[in-house]
């Protein structure tokens, strides 16, 4: 296993902007939305000159508390303790590290189940529909109250790539590296498919309600089904045969009848319950949402990627990994062949890995070697840059 | 899978390095370590890209901040546009690749020039090697057994040339390794090289 150090005891904060109706947030659907608090947390110290600040963008499920513990009886620390840490690959020693929660989240930041102080109860699905771009455009306001001008790279997963090409593309000159991981400029059908049949588990769970089900029993079999689709298309055929092959649960022989018997079946049951207790139907509904509507050549170039990278300003280190089938290494290589094409700096790597579009929170011990490097390179860029 | 020519291969890079202008943007392929491209970008400020198969080889470009993509040359350079970079570099990979015929076509296309450098098996000590001793012939630059050398299209200076005029391909410089020492023509080049750095363009 890796490093053990840790960060250790972390906070998570909140800063609240967006509050007046003249100063109210303009979101990608052309509604005008506040006020907005963003949950996030830092970690490490930003240097003097403010320019060693790394914002890690979080996936669907994830959220602010990315690493260490936020009491010391916590039996896990946060989702990407083994990348951020002392002397990890984004070592809070040398760098100032700010993970934030997602607009429409459901772990601090606004989104469907806070209280619209309006009318003093859950938005529901009075929240309006938020993309990717939005969800960028409240981390800058973020990183600007954190007196940040410029980062020094942006990176995520999955949905945190998009957030991370999104900043590329967004704010060109306020990142001076971008790190995408098993991640894709926009999603395929069959991406849309899965996210859509979770959607449908939801919005038919008679719970549900429309969106009103605060206060009240949550579509907790929807939400559950959702996530077991979800964990479906995060793992590989050759991950699953690994871990749970054909194999039964506690007994020798079939039961002939229909209770989960085998392993994968009581694993997905155990993922699914699992993330009722801690995650919000409702936001479910609005991330994934955004991850389908996100489709970077559309929205910057007119369909092309190429067109739209020729306004990227800054480095880019794209990972993906051979199993993975949500997000495949195709995808990844059609950023990378219009960042060429569009003649800017970008590295590729796709890392042999089994297990699927999980491998990004997995693979930590070559995602950390290759990003280590990529920092301290970049870094140094920066710091020659600022002497010139 | 390529092999680096530790006394010969800062030969043939300082012979790239020479021949390569300032400003202009180059396709380093198969890169390795990425140790040409630092030297081009840092001293002659060009645009470099580099491109290799091997991971720990990526990394290692990576930490020397040269943008770095990970691609088999096998499957061609599809993704890359016509006429994209003033030079292509192909530089001791030739050798390994499955078709090297389409490769060097491939690098034409993307690059305005190519610079092509090959160990030479027209060596007078390969030929010895294989006129007395009877086996396939090793050497400090070819040092593999027949059996399992990524080293599968052996070429001579001779070869290349012929292949040159077969393809329509224009030779603009030529230069030849021997030892520590280089020349553009000198003595029975395709006897007494080590290798060759070959300049070319459609």
């Amino acid at each position: 296993m890796g490093n053990n150090k840790t960060i250790g005891l972390v906070q998570t904060q909140y800063f609240t902007f967006a509050e007046y109706k003249d100063n109210y947030l303009e979101l990608d659907s052309g509604v005008r939305f506040g006020p907005i608090t963003v949950a996030y947390e830092t970690y490490g110290k930003l240097t003097p000159e403010r320019d060693n600040a790394i914002l890690i963008c979080h996936a669907l499920s994830g959220d602010a508390h990315a690493a260490g513990y936020h009491s010391p009886n916590d039996s896990k620390p946060g989702w990407w303790e083994d990348m951020i840490g002392p002397g990890k690959a984004f070592d809070t020693d040398k760098y100032f590290v700010i993970c934030s929660n997602v607009l429409g989240g459901c772990v601090g930041t606004t989104g469907p189940s806070s209280i619209n102080p309006r009318t003093g109860k859950p938005y529901g699905m009075a929240f309006p529909v938020v993309t990717i771009g939005d969800m960028v455009k409240v981390q800058h306001r973020l990183v600007e109250y954190l007196g940040i001008e410029k980062l020094l790279t942006v990176t995520g997963g999955s949905m945190g790539g998009m957030q991370a090409l999104e900043w590329a593309l967004r704010y060109p000159d306020k990142i001076a590296s971008s790190i995408i991981i098993a991640s894709t400029s926009c999603l395929s059908a069959q991406s849309i498919a899965f996210d859509a049949v979770g959607r449908n588990a939801i919005t038919f769970d008679p719970n549900w309600n429309n969106g009103n089900y605060y206060g009240k029993p949550v579509p907790a079999t929807g939400l559950a089904i959702a996530r077991m689709i979800g964990h479906i298309t995060y793992l590989s055929d050759e991950a699953m045969h690994r871990k749970f092959g054909r194999k039964l649960r506690e007994r020798e022989a079939f039961s002939f009848d229909f209770i989960s018997e085998f392993e994968v079946e009581t694993y997905l049951d155990y993922q699914g319950s699992k993330f009722v207790d801690r995650f919000d139907a409702n936001t479910y509904l609005y991330v994934t949402k955004a991850m389908d509507y996100f489709d970077a050549g559309e929205y910057y170039g007119n369909g092309s990627l190429v067109e739209a990278f020729k306004r990227v300003m800054s480095r880019m280190l794209v990972l993906s990994f051979t199993s993975d089938w949500l997000f495949p290494p195709y995808q990844s290589g059609q950023i990378v062949d219009a960042m060429i094409k569009a003649g800017k700096d970008v590295s590729y790597l796709d890392i042999d890995s089994p297990h699927g579009h999980d491998s990004f929170l997995l693979e930590f011990e070559i995602e950390s070697e290759v990003i280590r490097n990529f920092l301290t390179a970049t870094y140094k860029m920066v710091q020659e840059e600022r002497v010139k | 899978m390529k092999q680096y020519l530790t006394k010969d291969g800062r030969v043939d890079f300082s012979i790239i390095a020479e021949w390569i202008n300032p400003g202009t943007s180059v396709l380093d392929l198969g890169c390795g370590g990425g140790r040409l491209l630092e030297f081009l970008i840092r001293e002659k400020g060009v645009q470099g890209t580099g491109v290799d198969i091997d991971r720990d080889k990526i990394i290692e470009c990576i930490g020397r901040g040269i943008p770095v993509v990970q691609q088999d040359l096998n499957l061609g350079l599809k993704n890359f546009d016509d006429g994209s970079f003033d030079y292509v570099i192909l530089s001791q990979t030739l050798q390994v690749v499955h078709y090297p015929i389409k490769l060097i076509n491939e690098i034409l296309r993307v690059g305005k020039h190519a610079i092509v450098s090959f160990p030479n098996f027209a060596h007078y000590r390969m030929r010895f090697s294989l006129m007395l001793g009877g086996h396939m012939p090793k050497s400090k630059t070819l040092p593999y057994e027949w059996y399992d050398t990524p080293n599968i299209h052996n070429v001579t200076i001779k070869d290349f040339r012929e292949l040159c005029r077969k393809e329509n391909i224009k030779i603009i410089k030529e230069m030849h390794i021997r030892g520590k020492r280089t020349t553009p023509n000198g003595f029975l080049p395709n006897m007494f090289s080590n290798a060759s750095v070959v300049l070319i363009s459609r």
